[in-house]
């Protein structure tokens, strides 16, 4: 029996039952006892004060990817949970794209395992939707949400083959899962670099068309009406998959979408001079994509930000534009990056901010969490909304440092985490 | 850093008109080396220069390497295949070996856009693009430009249209953005499929039909068509290539003014350009070879002009008193 603990005079916001006043937040034995209104505090809690900051349930990543197994040199299971934990973060989704590929019940059972003893942020594994993500026999799905699979995804090899994305939609109806596409258009997207634009045209790089992520996620969102299956888009980027999104949303099909930090921040002008660290997929696209998905992931037609977390070795990094590989670090920016961004223009209030980072990941990956309900699984995030800092790789708790951001002034820092009732982050506590 | 030109010569966007006049200017006495019987000046005795080959080149490579020793600077060579390249190493541990082996100048060639300005921004050396991917080559730039300058006089409303596979072309890029600064006006034509799809947002003139740039032009700058192009799909054949786009004597002639003809090597004769029309009167074609050289001359003299020690050697040859 652990001492309960009080996370005190904070701004209480939880979407999940429209909740926004400060109070406290009394956790027993892991779960919710109170969130509200300061009330009789247990003699014996260990107190947490939160005055001037914002109490929330926990923060879900439903993208990342923890390089584990395979590539536990650029990052493990346990250097990324506890990474996301410090970027507020009390569960990510990890990607399938491991070496082997996480595509059956006993790789899932692994991710789940590395994911316990690190404890930090929940690690829930995302299974592949084909063998070795090779896009041809369907993986064993049945057996991979039995060992603790939460969605499937051939995400870094997106589903070219229209009738696997409509048998793994219809697959995964018997298990209540999404499926997340990465949409992109394989012979359209063949070895582009960047958004194709002016840019890409200037510098002399192969780009990217939005369309190549527009027919596919038209694609999948008429699968999905066809088959009634659940798609999750991952990682949508442009105006256009916005305006299809919403089409199908007003349809009633039963798609879900995400939306990275940086697509909500930096425009394809951030490759300018080569910069690798700007090289992502999908691509960073113009002003008016960035103006789009702000707008989206406001009136809800973007469900959630996600990071696609992707830490790279400095030395792959470090080359020729062309041959660097994809991705950013994103779990220790994700939350500043939003509140200096969205909620400093104000696009987002803290509320929405909170329904789109805990709420609403929860609700559609079916996840516990996302909620300070009583008796709810206490997940929770600690956030203080104002503080200034500016992005030091070096002080990362991933082992990733491929980040846009370093040197930029950011606001908004988690303080403490807190899954399951116990503190896995707390700030200043790790030499912060 | 003294040199007007800055540290290095990466691309021709980033310069100034008046940048580009510089090396003009500069390179116009240097012309006179090349055509004395002794064809060398002490201007960069000492210094050591390293051309760095990643893709096979004939004729940039002995332009530069020709340019280097007028100048008399110390020369190495090192390609891609039989140097530690083909063993794998990257391209910054390649840098970082050059810089400890104290040289002063790195020319580069790369497959890869930007490789010229990663190299620049990791090395002291000053760094010479020559060529980098599909981005740019400035010194072939600046040769058209030259080789334009001697026969119009002025660049200021000259109508020039680069023709053929402009997507691919790093020569295209650095063509358009020093005629631009220039005061020239810039046209492109090529199928649609060898443009870059933003291509208006470069605030150029593009034409569908050859007969109607023939028509606008006062000189066509003539890419080469890589002939993987036809592999890779963007064009049906070689064949219907000419057909629809090669510059034959037969459109040159229906055309009432005299356009002049620049291609920057190595020819595909009877694809984008007829011989008759490479070998006729309009053809400044060598004329741009033997500018190659007196302009690359004058980027390396006036990218070593910060260099104290030069000074001396510098008065006492061509453009030394600008």
């Amino acid at each position: 029996m652990t001492r309960p603990l009080v996370l005190h005079g904070g701004r209480i916001i939880d979407p999940s039952q429209r909740l926004d006043t400060v109070g406290d937040v009394i956790v027993i034995d892991g779960k919710i006892a109170h969130a509200g209104p300061r009330s009789g505090i247990p003699d014996d809690a260990e107190i947490i004060d939160c005055t001037d900051a914002i109490v929330s349930p926990g923060f879900i990543d439903v993208h990342c990817h923890l390089r584990e197994p395979g590539r536990e040199d650029v990052e493990t299971i346990a250097t990324g949970a506890r990474a996301a934990a410090a970027g507020g973060f009390t569960a990510v989704c990890a990607m399938p794209n491991t070496d082997p590929v996480t595509d059956n019940q006993a790789a899932i059972g692994f991710v789940v395992r590395q994911g316990q003893k690190a404890n930090a942020a929940r690690v829930y594994p995302i299974g592949a939707i084909s063998v070795r993500q090779e896009g041809h026999a369907l993986a064993e799905v049945g057996e991979m949400v039995g060992a603790g699979a939460v969605a499937i995804s051939d995400d870094g090899r997106p589903v070219a083959s229209a009738q696997l994305m409509r048998t793994a939609l219809e697959y995964a109806r018997t298990f209540t899962i999404p499926v997340v596409d990465h949409c992109e258009e394989p012979t359209l997207a063949v070895g582009g670099a960047m958004n194709e634009g002016i840019v890409s045209a200037r510098l002399g790089l192969r780009g990217v068309p939005s369309e190549a992520e527009e027919i596919m996620v038209i694609r999948d969102i008429l699968l999905s009406r066809r088959t009634g299956g659940h798609i999750h888009v991952a990682h949508a980027s442009t105006k256009g998959s916005v305006e299809l999104i919403r089409w199908g949303k007003d349809r009633g099909i039963a798609v879900t979408a995400e939306v990275c930090p940086h697509h909500l921040s930096l425009t394809e002008s951030a490759v300018e001079g080569y910069n690798t660290n700007a090289k992502m997929n999908p691509p960073l696209r113009t002003a008016a994509d960035v103006a789009a998905m702000a707008q989206a992931l406001r009136d809800g037609t973007i469900d959630v930000v996600a990071t696609d977390h992707a830490p790279h070795h400095y030395d792959e990094k470090e080359r020729e534009f062309a041959d660097a590989p994809n991705g950013i670090v994103g779990f220790e920016t994700a939350l500043a990056v939003v509140v200096t961004t969205l909620v400093g223009a104000g696009v987002l209030d803290f509320a929405t901010l909170v329904d789109r980072m805990s709420v609403a990941p929860a609700r559609i990956f079916h996840l516990d969490g996302g909620s300070l309900a009583r008796g709810r699984v206490a997940d929770i995030t600690v956030f203080d909304p104002d503080r200034e800092w500016v992005v030091d790789p070096t002080q990362f708790l991933s082992k990733g440092r491929n980040t846009p951001y370093a040197g930029r002034k950011l606001r908004g820092r988690a303080i403490c985490t807190v899954v399951g009732g116990r503190i896995v982050y707390h700030i200043g506590a790790q030499g912060h | 850093m003294t040199s007007p030109l800055g540290k290095d010569l990466l691309a021709l966007e980033p310069l100034t008109p008046e940048q580009i006049g510089l090396i003009l200017d500069t390179a116009e006495p240097f012309k006179e080396i090349s055509e004395r019987a002794i064809k060398k000046v002490p201007t960069l005795r000492g210094s050591t220069i390293v051309n760095l080959f990643f893709e096979p080149s004939t004729r940039t490579r002995i332009s530069f390497e020709f340019a280097e020793k007028r100048l008399s600077a110390d020369t190495v060579n090192v390609g891609a295949s039989g140097s530690s390249v083909s063993k794998g190493e990257t391209l910054v541990d390649t840098a970082r070996n050059l810089e400890a082996m104290r040289i002063d100048m790195v020319v580069i060639r790369h497959g890869a856009s930007g490789a010229a300005q990663f190299l620049a921004e990791r090395i002291e050396s000053n760094v010479i693009n020559a060529g980098d991917g599909t981005h740019e080559h400035p010194t072939q730039g600046l040769l058209d430009l030259l080789t334009l300058r001697d026969h119009f006089g002025d660049l200021r409303g000259l109508r020039v249209c680069i023709v053929g596979d402009v997507l691919h072309s790093r020569v295209a890029r650095s063509n358009i953005w020093g005629l631009q600064k220039m005061g020239a006006d810039v046209a492109v034509c090529g199928p649609r499929s060898l443009l870059p799809n933003a291509i208006a947002e470069f605030g150029i003139t593009v034409f569908d039909r050859i007969e109607a740039a023939m028509e606008w032009a006062q000189a066509l700058n003539v890419l080469r068509l890589q002939l993987e192009r036809m592999t890779a799909g963007y064009i049906p054949s070689l064949r219907e290539y000419n057909r629809v786009f090669g510059v034959t004597r037969e459109r040159l002639e229906r055309v009432d003014h005299d356009v002049l003809i620049l291609h920057p090597g190595p020819m595909n004769r009877g694809v984008e350009i007829d011989s008759d029309v490479a070998d006729g009167p309009q053809s400044v074609i060598l004329n741009q070879v033997t500018n190659g050289v007196a302009v690359r001359m004058a980027v390396l003299y006036l990218l070593a002009g910060g260099r104290p020690e030069l000074a001396e050697t510098a008065k006492s040859t061509p453009g030394g008193d600008r």
